[in-house]
């Protein structure tokens, strides 16, 4: 199975086709947004460490 | 007095040595056989494949560290194992052929009274002509191949900066490979580099892998919860392939790697190939081709270890369909079931079977890949089975107690997509059980309670906080119990 991003502008309108989901510019910014990721960075320790916790 | 020898310094065997190190007391001896004076932090590579570290900041000498522990050190490559002695004495041992620069192609041998065969894997390129660094591909498994495939990188990229438009293939290079999450992890800092140097509308980005859909990693893939939607990893490691432009080939064994072209099969039966200029095409992974022998010399490899290389230990290795397949097949003590004195934990035993659905082509060609055993498992495996080899030692138990089956526990995974203080990302993970069990769990084989993923900035902070985090505790500095698994 194979697969390219069709270049911008070049899709047809009610083309039979698959398209993954593409993040919006906000779900992008956030991935970086300082403040959003120290809170993430918490977060995600935590998941990490009762995961290890549990073996 | 015991000794427990202990073959291989990579995550496992470093791991397993620290630790029963640690618990036996000094009238015990513990003994490390490894080809190379240095330990790797193999995760760090796909940073020197990209010019981003140095072979220097992923590797340390180890002699300093077992003089400080007082582990003995033989520097050398294990050939073969003898458990029962030979002709002369009862005693096991191992047979060693130095590497140590003075003593390079001298044997010697080592005993043992308990062994832990940590050796990883063997990267075995000769399993598709043409692939490797020695011919056509590139590599990062190693920190020397990442260094090589960081030059080929940068010349890639001196070609882009002089206008020449460049294709860039990474993926695996066989149909059994395993590991994709290194290569995944390859692809999107090359990615990353090529947007931060400039050059980015100068690449063809291709990924080609034996996955059957992107996001499968060896594990089947995986659900999360995520916006309301229990989701397959499928749907966002495409997302991800396409927002970064990355196009991608599945379903796909690599036949042949000629210079500047890839041919390969796909599950289909066709026959295909692909121009290239820079290839970072993984290796499938077999034992590393230890061989066995009883006391009177006659060869017993096939009872110790898998065709593949890998050792055999407590799983059920019964030929069965996939539908019959059950997570109670898996190892938990990685006992051999023939000579109790030996182990094999991380790359080095024998997985009972695949996680992911095994897929043939027409032609016969099977094109799935083989079960991951990442860094967090390896690292339980082997404190578990150090844990009770001293116990066994202690007198404190006759049989390995604690269990580290890979269908009982979770990992936690972190993947680098960039490196950078503020603009870097990675996908943070952690999934329970890793082996699917689809009795317990009928939707999606794992506890969607404890299977998680997401990407953003957090995760390369933590990715880089591992990587010194673990060099510092296989250094045992003071305090390096506190760093888990
Ligand atoms: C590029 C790359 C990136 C990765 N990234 C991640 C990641 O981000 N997260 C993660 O969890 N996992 C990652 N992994 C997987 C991880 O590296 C493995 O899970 C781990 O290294 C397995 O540990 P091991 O000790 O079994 O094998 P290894 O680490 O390979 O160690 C094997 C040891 O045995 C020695 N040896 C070999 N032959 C012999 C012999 N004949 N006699 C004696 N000693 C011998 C070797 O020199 C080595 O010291 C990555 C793997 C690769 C290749």
């Amino acid at each position: 199975m194979s697969a390219t991003k069709p270049p911008a502008g070049t899709r047809t309108p009610f083309e039979q086709t698959y398209y993954p989901p593409v993040p919006t510019e906000f779900t992008k910014k956030m991935r970086t947004n300082l403040l959003w990721q120290i809170f993430r960075f918490a977060v995600i320790n935590v998941k990490i460490l009762r995961m290890v916790r549990k073996h | 007095m015991a000794r427990l020898v202990i073959l291989g310094a990579g995550i496992a065997g470093q791991t397993a040595a620290l630790h029963a190190r640690r618990r036996l007391g000094r009238d015990h001896e513990v003994v490390v056989v490894s080809p190379n004076s240095k330990w790797n932090w193999i995760p760090s590579n796909i940073w020197v494949g990209v010019g981003v570290m140095t072979p220097e900041q992923v590797t340390f000498p180890l002699r300093p560290v077992y003089e400080k522990t007082g582990i003995a050190f033989v520097q050398g490559k294990a050939v073969s194992v003898h458990p029962e002695g030979d002709g002369d004495s009862g005693k096991p041992y191992v047979k060693v052929e130095l590497t140590e620069t003075g003593k390079s192609g001298q044997e010697e041998r080592v005993h043992y009274d308990w062994l832990v065969n940590a050796t990883g894997p063997k990267l075995n390129f000769d399993a598709t002509p043409g692939l490797g660094p020695q011919k056509n591909s590139l590599s990062v498994c190693t920190f020397d191949h990442a260094a090589h495939t960081s030059k080929a990188f940068d010349e890639t990229v001196a070609r882009m900066k002089a206008g020449e438009k460049q294709t860039l293939l990474i993926g695996t290079g066989h149909g059994n490979c395993t590991c994709q999450g290194a290569a995944f992890e390859y692809i999107f800092n090359v990615e990353f580099e090529l947007r931060r140097r400039g050059v980015r509308d100068k690449a063809r980005v291709v990924w080609l892998s034996n996955e059957h859909e992107l996001g499968d990693f060896g594990m089947g893939g995986m659900f999360i919860r995520r916006g309301g939607y229990v989701t397959h990893s499928r749907v966002f490691t495409e997302s991800l392939y396409t927002e970064r432009g990355i196009e991608w080939i599945t379903r796909a064994a690599v036949k042949e790697v000629a210079p500047g072209e890839a041919s390969y099969e796909t599950l289909d039966g066709d026959e295909r190939s692909l121009k290239f200029d820079f290839a970072m095409l993984l290796p499938p992974f077999s034992g590393v081709g230890l061989k066995a022998f009883d006391r009177a010399g006659a060869d017993i490899t096939p009872s110790v270890f898998a065709p593949n290389g890998f050792m055999l230990v407590d799983g059920d290795y019964a030929k069965k369909p996939y539908e019959e397949w059950s997570p109670e097949d898996w190892p938990r003590t990685y006992q051999s079931p023939k000579f109790p004195n030996v182990f094999a934990v991380g790359i080095a035993f024998a997985p009972p079977h695949a996680i992911s659905k095994p897929m043939t082509s027409p032609k016969g060609t099977p094109i799935f890949p083989t079960p991951p055993r990442t860094g967090m498992p390896t690292g339980v495996m082997a404190r578990e089975v150090a844990f009770n080899i001293v116990d066994m030692i202690k007198g404190n138990a006759t049989a390995p107690k604690r269990q580290a089956s890979l269908a009982h526990m979770g990992a936690a995974c972190i993947a680098s997509a960039g490196a950078g203080l503020f603009r870097g990302t990675a996908v943070s993970m952690t999934l329970f059980p890793i082996v699917p069990d689809f009795r317990k769990y009928p939707d999606t084989g794992r506890d969607l309670d404890w299977t998680f993923g997401e990407i953003g900035l957090a995760g390369h902070w933590i990715k880089h906080l591992l990587h010194f985090g673990f060099i510092y505790k296989a250094k045992a500095n003071p305090l390096w119990t506190m760093v888990p698994e």
